[in-house]
């Protein structure tokens, strides 16, 4: 039985999950890898090292729901929480403990897995629409009590106590933007890295097989909670991470814009945007939006006038009616074709 | 706590109660009419608020006056969303469907933002205002005006449900798509009217709630989440479900903020959605 197993998971591991990319995907990848790497030395301007930290924050967040959406079929509305979770973790042990960032980090990210337990256990057995709306109701919820929570300074929020010195330790640059650069684009790339291997593992074909057909995973001994209430928990910690660091690049927490909606909202339509339960889309997502969100600050001035979630709401909403698999599958059909044609 | 100071709270929350109720029925229709739902819900009644505003200001039309003018805009605007977006989402994977409704309510609310920006507005001097007083209770003449007309709504929609051949062509729509359809109902065009309906109550609630509410473009948010609160607490698809739900919405919430903490009153109502959906996932009533 058991041989039996490990010799099917090696079959489906061999089994290309996505045809081979063709030579000019391959080359075109490690081109990009190539970029990002030396990216901070190519482009010098501040502005520009500040959209790829936002570009690799937001990739992060995007795989961290395309986990628990893309890999598991529920549809977070309420990812906001971790990302919130994440920051406040980090800042309040460091704040008022003087505890290095590193170990919130840690921190946040366990307090977000048990958030995930504690939210998950109850509504991950509500189907589609209603685990939608339990989470956007427990989202707002969540935002409510911070907003009142005085220890952690209630609607005023946190501030990260400024240091100058030992900047790695205290996960603090004020020189240059670089360091935070690499760390996101680190962060990113482990999220990547741990995401590729899930998909891969035991787990993540449990994941799909529960996602897909629901009824015929339960009947082959698949604990159908158990395995998404997993999946929750490793995206609300990939998500805190994301939090942490923002707290750390933007050094101000203010549970108004931590926990906002729109937080949660945004890593949907990027992950949408690039291709749900695909590896790349939500990079993809993030690397078209947020510089569409960025540039049209720019070009239109910001405040207030919110053109750029108004372009985003249309492009999701055409996404939705016409390639609902997203962008990314456009690549897909062109490398399966050329695959077929071989 | 003074036995008044109840008393007035539960006539505050049954007459709000009234206009979630308008909100939450649209949304229910059209849930049990495609299984859809409609996330953009809240920006609906936002852009009715702001025709009631806009037809105030620009023709100097009383919202009360505008109510049939807004109730066909927004009647309109159905028709246009699902012969324009909702069709086309059908044959979809749920998440495109969440996800659809969900970019047009991101829009409609940045577009909102954008051209009319984020200040709160009212409207002056509408022709009902002030309040009455009965006994040692005060209730405010336009909430009053609106939770009447909100049951006249009611009324009237119940009576074309279940008195009007198209309305029992509705409901059949609803109970069984393929049956209806097998029978010769027309169920693309049911869907249709649904919409039109649903967002024609959303048009009521909307013109009423603009003569003693703030009108911005964010408005719709906590309509729409005590909206969603409703429907699942009422059943999706039923209308009867619903206006009990919106009552008992708007009960829970100002007596909630009056006994416990005005700041934690959505808290409440959102932990009853919690609490239903767990222990009856069909609602109160199930459908129709």
């Amino acid at each position: 039985m058991a041989s039996d197993q490990a010799r099917m998971l090696e079959a489906a591991r061999a089994e290309p999950l996505w045809p081979r990319p063709p030579l000019w995907a391959t080359l075109a990848g490690a081109a990009i890898a190539a970029l990002l790497l030396v990216f901070p030395f190519v482009f010098t301007a501040t502005f520009h090292h500040h959209l790829l930290i936002l570009i690799c924050l937001y990739a992060l967040m995007a795989q961290s729901w395309n986990v628990i959406a893309g890999l598991s079929g529920q549809i977070s509305l309420g990812h906001a929480i971790f990302f919130g979770i994440g920051a406040y973790a980090s800042t309040v042990l460091f704040a008022k403990y003087g505890i290095t960032p590193w170990f919130g980090l840690l921190a946040g990210m366990f307090i977000s897995a048990l958030a995930a337990i504690a939210i998950g256990i109850p509504t991950l057995r509500l189907k589609g629409h209603y685990f939608a709306i339990a989470t956007l109701l427990i989202g707002s919820s969540v935002q409510i009590i911070f907003q009142r929570w005085e220890w952690v300074g209630a609607a005023s929020g946190l501030y990260v106590p400024i240091v100058r010195a030992q900047p790695w330790l205290y996960l603090q640059f004020h020189a240059s933007k670089v360091p935070y650069y690499y760390l996101a684009l680190g962060a990113a790339a482990a999220a990547y890295l741990i995401v590729w291997k899930l998909r891969r593992s035991r787990l993540g074909f449990r994941l799909q097989a529960v996602r897909d057909e629901p009824e015929a995973a339960a009947s082959l001994g698949i604990a159908v909670a158990k395995h998404k209430v997993l999946a929750f928990m490793i995206s609300a910690a990939m998500m805190s991470v994301a939090g942490t660091f923002y707290a750390q690049y933007v050094l101000v927490l203010d549970p108004e814009r931590l926990f906002s909606v729109d937080i949660s909202i945004i890593v949907v339509l990027m992950t949408v945007l690039g291709g749900t339960g695909t590896l790349w889309g939500p990079a993809l997502g993030a690397a078209i939006l947020v510089p569409l969100s960025e540039y049209s600050r720019i070009w239109l001035g910001g405040t207030g006038r919110t053109i750029d979630l108004f372009v985003y709401g249309i492009l999701i909403l055409l996404i939705c009616m016409w390639r609902p698999a997203g962008l990314l599958s456009l690549f897909e059909e062109r490398i399966r074709r050329r695959g077929g044609q071989r | 706590m003074s036995r008044d100071l109840i008393i007035q709270a539960i006539v505050s929350g049954l007459l709000m109660g009234l206009i979630y109720a308008l909100v939450a029925v649209g949304l229910s229709l059209i849930f049990g009419l495609m299984e859809i739902v409609n996330f953009a819900h809240g920006e609906f009644l936002m852009i009715a608020m702001f025709s009631s505003f806009w037809l105030w200001f620009l023709a100097g039309l009383d919202p009360l006056l505008s109510l049939p003018l807004v109730v066909a805009i927004l009647g309109v605007a159905g028709l246009l969303v699902h012969f324009g977006i909702i069709r086309h989402l059908l044959s979809a994977p749920m998440l495109a469907q969440v996800c659809g409704t969900f970019g047009l309510a991101v829009a409609l609310r940045a577009g909102a933002q954008f051209l009319w920006t984020p200040d709160f507005r009212t409207i002056a001097n509408p022709w009902i205002a002030g309040r009455v007083q009965i006994g040692p209770i005060f209730i405010g003449q336009p909430q009053l005006v609106a939770g009447a007309i909100c049951l006249l709504a009611f009324v009237a929609l119940w009576l074309f449900v279940t008195r009007t051949e198209t309305g029992l062509a509705l409901q059949a729509t609803s109970q069984d798509r393929q049956a209806a359809s097998v029978m010769g109902i027309p169920t693309d065009r049911m869907s249709a009217l649904g919409w039109a309906i649903g967002l024609g109550c959303v048009g009521v609630a909307g013109s009423l709630l603009s003569t003693f509410f703030y009108i911005f473009p964010d408005v719709g948010v906590n309509f729409a989440l005590l909206a969603f609160v409703a429907v699942a607490l009422g059943g999706f698809g039923s209308i009867l479900g619903s206006l009990v739900a919106g009552i008992l919405i708007g009960l829970v919430e100002s007596l909630g903020g009056l006994l416990v903490d005005p700041s934690y009153k959505t808290l409440i109502v959102f932990g009853l959605y919690l609490a239903v959906v767990l222990v009856r996932p069909n609602g109160l009533f199930g459908r129709f």
